[in-house]
């Protein structure tokens, strides 16, 4: 199934990840082997079987609702690629 | 000259020297930037080093020993651990071995980083790993390959291959890594050092770089069990900022050490004990069964039906894991940027050219199986399947204690020997990736040697979740009847 419907560039598009030709071929035929590698899985009866996400019985962990002292404005910004005026510089998204 | 040398000492032989005054920290800390100095442009375990921030912090410790300070109170005051360049520690580097992060200075210091200094250690270094933590050689390393300190032709493992490659050549008393699929205990039985994967929610994960969120989990290496135990002791425990961490109590490693193994129960999973296994890992396994038997265990078959699906379901639920968590790499605040012409080429760019090959290969399938229309077929079958491997291990740990078994099928491989075959280095983590997919515990220590060259050979314990006790018991009572963790490499 996978490998007729593996859409290299489909994929990097989603993954937001630029390719050239060249890794596009060689990922697209690694990725060939290890997804056939990986359809043994299909042979294992799952009917009935809960997924498992997690392997520890935590749910609705909380904390307690205090206010504490957050990331200092410098800390947060000292490793922004372009900073300007305290923020960060981004290309324009609006028109 | 002190022998041995300050460096080459555990971290119970180093406290006691320091609580006896018959070195310093300073001293201490002196040998293993001295050892660095002379082997490590041989075995390059680390990417880089503050030497004078580490020897102020053991001059600082030095203090605490003069006014009185014990070792009651701070376990590891003035013992010298290095860590995988992996854990944020504040104003240091932290760069996953990634260009993505070239450059990146941690803003706030990991939770086991601040339980480590609470502890008096001196904390040092960045060790160089697989980029992300994905790889078993170093050999996915955006910087260099680590070489193995008993052949430095071959791989030292990974993804923590620095850690143990550090502790093995003296370059460290102990260091940290994370194992997400045996990155810990696959590198510690490559280089003959102690290597524990803990218990899924045992030791915070704040302030850890994320690879896959439900497997990673952080812990020690070093050069012998109580050591370990030692060390695991002080970076466990509940943390608030980390909503995975388990409340729960830390038990007293320590009191699970020097007791012999009768009424132990130790399984061998039949279904690990495969045609592939390099003949002398069979041997050395066979020998420390039998000598596991001698000290009081009682040995008995059990059975791991789905183990074979392990590798297949940890690259499905892995990858899927490190795709989410890898998209905080964008370029926007911390991080490699690239400009492009809009948001998206922005975006593209500065992924297409920040992360490595094995970065990009495990991305794009984990894109992939959790993309409209394969998700159920690939990653929600993969978390079935993940179910029924943990009933397996829930099941043998009703007749076992502990599973045993070879760390790794083969001793470390050459260089270059798998680099071009991402499926057969996968193949490598076997019999250390189910662990991670069950939750449980598990621990490799030094059986024995292959010979031709010498190259060490690691014994897998596996316990159930919190089974760590029990796990130190047995590998101590076995480390006590053997000398395979005193054996050092000649660099």
């Amino acid at each position: 199934m996978a490998q007729d419907a593996f859409d290299i560039n489909y994929v990097a598009d989603l993954a937001r990840l630029e390719l050239s030709a060249d890794e596009k071929a060689r990922l697209g035929a690694q990725l060939g082997d290890i997804l056939k590698y990986v359809d043994q899985l299909k042979e294992v009866d799952v009917s009935g079987v809960e997924p498992t996400a997690h392997s520890v019985p935590l749910v609705n962990v909380m904390r307690p609702d205090v206010v504490s002292e957050p990331l200092a404005h410098e800390d947060a910004m000292r490793n922004a690629p372009r900073q300007a005026n305290g923020l960060f510089i981004v290309p324009k998204i609006v028109e | 000259m002190l022998f041995p040398m300050l460096n080459q000492l555990t971290i119970s032989e180093l406290t006691s020297r320091l609580a006896a005054k018959e070195c310093s920290a300073r001293e201490a800390m002196q040998a293993c930037l001295d050892r660095i100095q002379a082997v490590d442009g041989k075995v390059k375990a680390f990417l880089s080093f503050d030497a004078a921030d580490a020897l102020q912090q053991a001059e600082a410790a030095d203090r605490e020993i003069a006014a009185g300070i014990t070792h009651a109170q701070k376990p590891l005051l003035g013992v010298p651990i290095a860590l995988k360049d992996i854990f944020a520690v504040r104003g240091q580097p932290c760069g996953v071995a990634s260009r993505i992060l070239e450059g990146f200075v941690s803003p706030y210091s990991s939770t086991v980083v601040e339980k480590l200094r609470a502890a008096g250690a001196v904390v040092f270094g960045r060790l160089n790993m697989d980029e992300f933590a994905m790889g078993s050689s170093t050999e996915n390393s955006s910087y260099h390959t680590t070489l193995n300190p008993w052949d430095t032709t071959r791989i030292p493992g990974g993804s923590s291959g620095g850690s143990a490659a550090a502790v093995a050549a003296d370059e460290a008393i102990a260091t940290l890594g994370t194992d997400t699929g045996g990155s810990i205990r696959q590198p510690a039985a490559l280089c003959g050092c102690v290597g524990v994967k803990p218990t899924y929610g045992l030791v915070s994960r704040y302030g850890v770089v994320a690879f896959a969120s439900s497997l990673d989990q952080v812990g020690p290496f070093t050069k012998d069990v109580r050591d370990a135990a030692t060390l695991l002791g002080v970076i466990a425990g509940h943390d608030p900022r980390d909503s995975t961490s388990v409340p729960q109590r830390v038990p007293d490693y320590a009191a699970s050490l020097g007791r012999d193994l009768k009424g132990v129960r130790i399984g061998l999973a039949k279904e690990f004990m495969v045609g592939g296994l390099d003949p002398a890992v069979k041997s050395a396994v066979d020998e420390a069964v039998k000598k596991l038997t001698e000290l009081g265990a009682e040995i008995q078959e059990v059975s791991l039906p789905h183990s074979q699906y392990a590798v297949a379901t940890y690259y499905i639920v892995a990858t899927a894991e490190a795709s989410a968590n890898l998209a905080r790499y964008d370029g926007i605040r911390y991080g490699k940027r690239v400009e492009g012409g809009d948001l998206f080429e922005l975006y593209s760019k500065t992924r297409g050219s920040g992360f490595g090959a094995e970065v990009k290969r495990r991305i794009i399938l984990g894109t992939y199986v959790l993309s409209s229309g394969y998700y159920d077929a690939y990653y929600l079958r993969a978390q079935k399947v993940r179910t029924l491997i943990r009933r397996d291990f829930d099941e043998a740990f009703k007749q076992v204690d502990a599973i045993v078994s070879p760390t790794t099928p083969t001793p470390a491989f050459k260089v270059g020997e798998k680099a071009n075959d991402p499926l057969q280095m996968y193949l490598s983590d076997i019999f250390t990736i189910s662990c991670n997919l069950a939750g449980n515990s598990g621990l490799s220590l030094p059986c024995g040697f292959a010979s031709d060259p010498k190259l060490p050979i690691g014994l897998q314990l596996l316990g159930p979740s919190f089974g760590e006790p029990t796990l130190f018991r047995i590998a101590h009572a076995y480390e006590q009847a053997t000398d395979w963790h005193r054996q050092k490499p000649l660099i």
